[in-house]
């Protein structure tokens, strides 16, 4: 019924269908095909190399540590955001925004500045023997920057939603604020920060411009995956860069497929709540 | 002791509570993301502020200015066209494999910027499946500008889809199918009643698409080649004078971005704060 009233089915889905085999299908096919003419020995040859494990470990481990720290901060400010009223909240609000807008090279050089020995916080790092720019702790720096907003930005509509009443009961029935908030409230976030951990985790494990600057970039120590196939690249190991960069490709692959897999079960849990 | 505790007004120590926490949270937004902001401008205007208009007017500077607007006004326009018919499709037609295609379109922002440039190298570049071809009819994409273009277009195009799709489906179709069976044709009603009712989610859209279109790095720095003034966008610009070791340039240029970010930021507030119901909960990761 629908079908027939309505027009342009066949051209806005046409277009849409062309575009997108042009500009995302057809270079992933590139991909593939090049990736593919490594061979599954040189596959197993490149990624058994310790200078690539060691760029994936530091991508990989780095971002997971970068999301997990995104969670709990994230929780606190979203938190603060949503349930105080102080001055100046909304345009804390506004600015958490900043690493999204900010484009990564800006905040790769402005991190290194700020980090470096010299710098505004470097300065008051170094006598304590804490050394952030140029070693695996910028890296980490550098991707929780990136990574910041989504916590957050997930979290904030359903802690808005969060229905006060359940809170008041259960302190009415003798429950400890931290009980509370432990036993009642983060069982109804867990779903919601889960998404925002894993959308911070895809960002940062392929996060480039903001992190080059600050790590350093020393092969073994502090050099990141994404780094690896610039350099591949560099030197015409075009097979190369394609084995790392379709490596990379599956892994947001597979975070891509848990984050629907979290929204799917996060929507459940909402139907079955409210 | 005891009794002055007893004698305040009730849930002072939940206040005070309250106060640790807004304490925290805020401390936490200035070190971290006030901070470095304040870092690009000092350091830009470190030699003053001639010496900041000097370095900002240097050819150079105003090639990858020049070189960064175009770059957005193809990307972000083409983006747009995307956008609308692809949020058009999805929301108002059921087709096999839409859901699929709502994944192909959320790709581009899952993926390493370096892999988003990388897989136009391997295309055009000259190993790449049309790079013989390219090479023996003389176009250049890759160390050239179509191929800073093709990287930005690749990197942005979720934007406006992803703005407009939540949207559309809440906004439902009734109207439109009203406007055609009073006899609108196919484009009065998209100029007369689609289009109105999503404009400022549009807006939305594009005012992000754009910011990451002139902000992008890592998929345009990878097909760029680096050749100054020739094909070096803002971003690039600046790594390559912080790498010279002209740390006061690359603040300078990158202090431009970073006044495009907290104009982008300070829009894109005004429009939550006044359109918010005709922008829709869109789900974030909208970079």
């Amino acid at each position: 019924m629908r079908r027939r009233v309505l027009p342009g089915f066949g051209l806005s889905l046409g277009y849409a269908l062309v575009y997108l085999g042009l500009i995302v299908l057809l270079p992933l096919a590139a991909l593939a095909w090049k990736a593919s003419g490594i061979g599954v020995e040189g596959l197993i040859r490149l990624l058994s190399a310790p200078r690539t494990l060691a760029a994936l470990r530091l991508s990989l481990g780095g971002a997971l540590l970068a999301a997990l720290i995104n969670a709990a901060i994230g929780l606190l400010v979203g938190w603060v955001l949503v349930r105080y009223r102080f001055p100046g909240r909304r345009l804390l609000d506004a600015l958490v925004d900043l690493p999204f807008a900010l484009p990564t090279a800006v905040a790769g050089i402005a991190l290194t500045t700020l980090y470096a020995p010299h710098g505004w916080l470097g300065a008051w790092l170094e006598p304590l023997g804490i050394k952030v720019a140029y070693t695996p702790l910028g890296v980490l720096v550098a991707m929780v920057f990136v990574g910041f907003p989504f916590v957050v930005r997930t979290l904030q509509p359903v802690l808005a939603s969060l229905e006060r009443d359940v809170e008041e009961a259960a302190e009415s029935l003798g429950a400890r604020r931290w009980q509370t908030f432990f036993r009642v409230i983060l069982p109804v976030l867990a779903p919601t920060l889960l998404t925002g951990f894993a959308l911070a985790l895809a960002r940062a494990v392929g996060e480039y411009g903001s992190v080059i600057f600050i790590a350093g970039n020393i092969p073994m120590h502090s050099e990141i995956a994404p780094l690896l196939i610039v350099q591949k690249l560099e030197q015409f190991d075009y097979a190369g860069a394609a084995a790392l960069g379709a490596v990379m490709l599956l892994l947001s692959f597979a975070l891509l497929v848990i984050v629907a897999l979290l929204q799917r079960w996060s929507g459940r849990w909402a139907e079955r709540t409210t | 002791m005891s009794r002055r505790l007893r004698s305040r007004p009730p849930g002072w120590p939940r206040r005070l509570g309250h106060v640790a926490l807004i304490l925290v949270a805020v401390a936490f937004l200035v070190l971290f993301l006030v901070l470095p902001l304040a870092t690009v401008f000092v350091e830009a205007l470190r030699q003053g502020f001639a010496a900041y208009v000097a370095t900002i007017r240097q050819p150079e500077a105003v090639a990858a200015i020049r070189l960064t607007i175009i770059v957005a006004a193809i990307a972000v326009p083409l983006n747009l066209l995307f956008g609308v018919a692809a949020a058009w499709a999805m929301t108002r037609f059921e087709f096999p494999g839409k859901a699929a295609l709502g994944a192909f379109i959320d790709l581009p922002f899952s993926v390493s910027p370096v892999v988003s440039g990388l897989v136009y190298v391997l295309l055009f570049g000259a190993q790449g499946w049309f790079g013989p071809w390219l090479d023996a009819h003389g176009v250049k994409i890759i160390f050239a500008v179509p191929g800073l273009v093709l990287a930005t277009i690749f990197v942005t195009l979720p934007f406006v889809a992803r703005e407009l799709i939540p949207l559309m489906q809440a906004q439902g179709s009734e109207e439109e199918e009203a406007a055609r069976i009073l006899g609108a044709s196919g484009w009065q009603m998209f100029f007369r009643v689609t289009l109105p009712n999503i404009r400022w989610a549009l807006l939305y859209g594009v005012l992000l698409c754009n910011a990451r279109a002139m902000g992008e790095f890592g998929a345009v720095s990878v097909v760029s080649g680096h050749i100054r003034g020739l094909t070096t966008t803002m971003p690039l610009e600046v790594e390559m004078r912080y790498n010279e070791y002209d740390y006061m340039g690359a603040f300078a240029v990158a202090s431009l971005l970073a006044l495009l970010a907290l104009v982008t930021l300070a829009v894109k507030t005004l429009l939550e704060w006044r359109y918010g119901d005709e922008i829709a909960a869109h789900a974030p990761g909208g970079r």
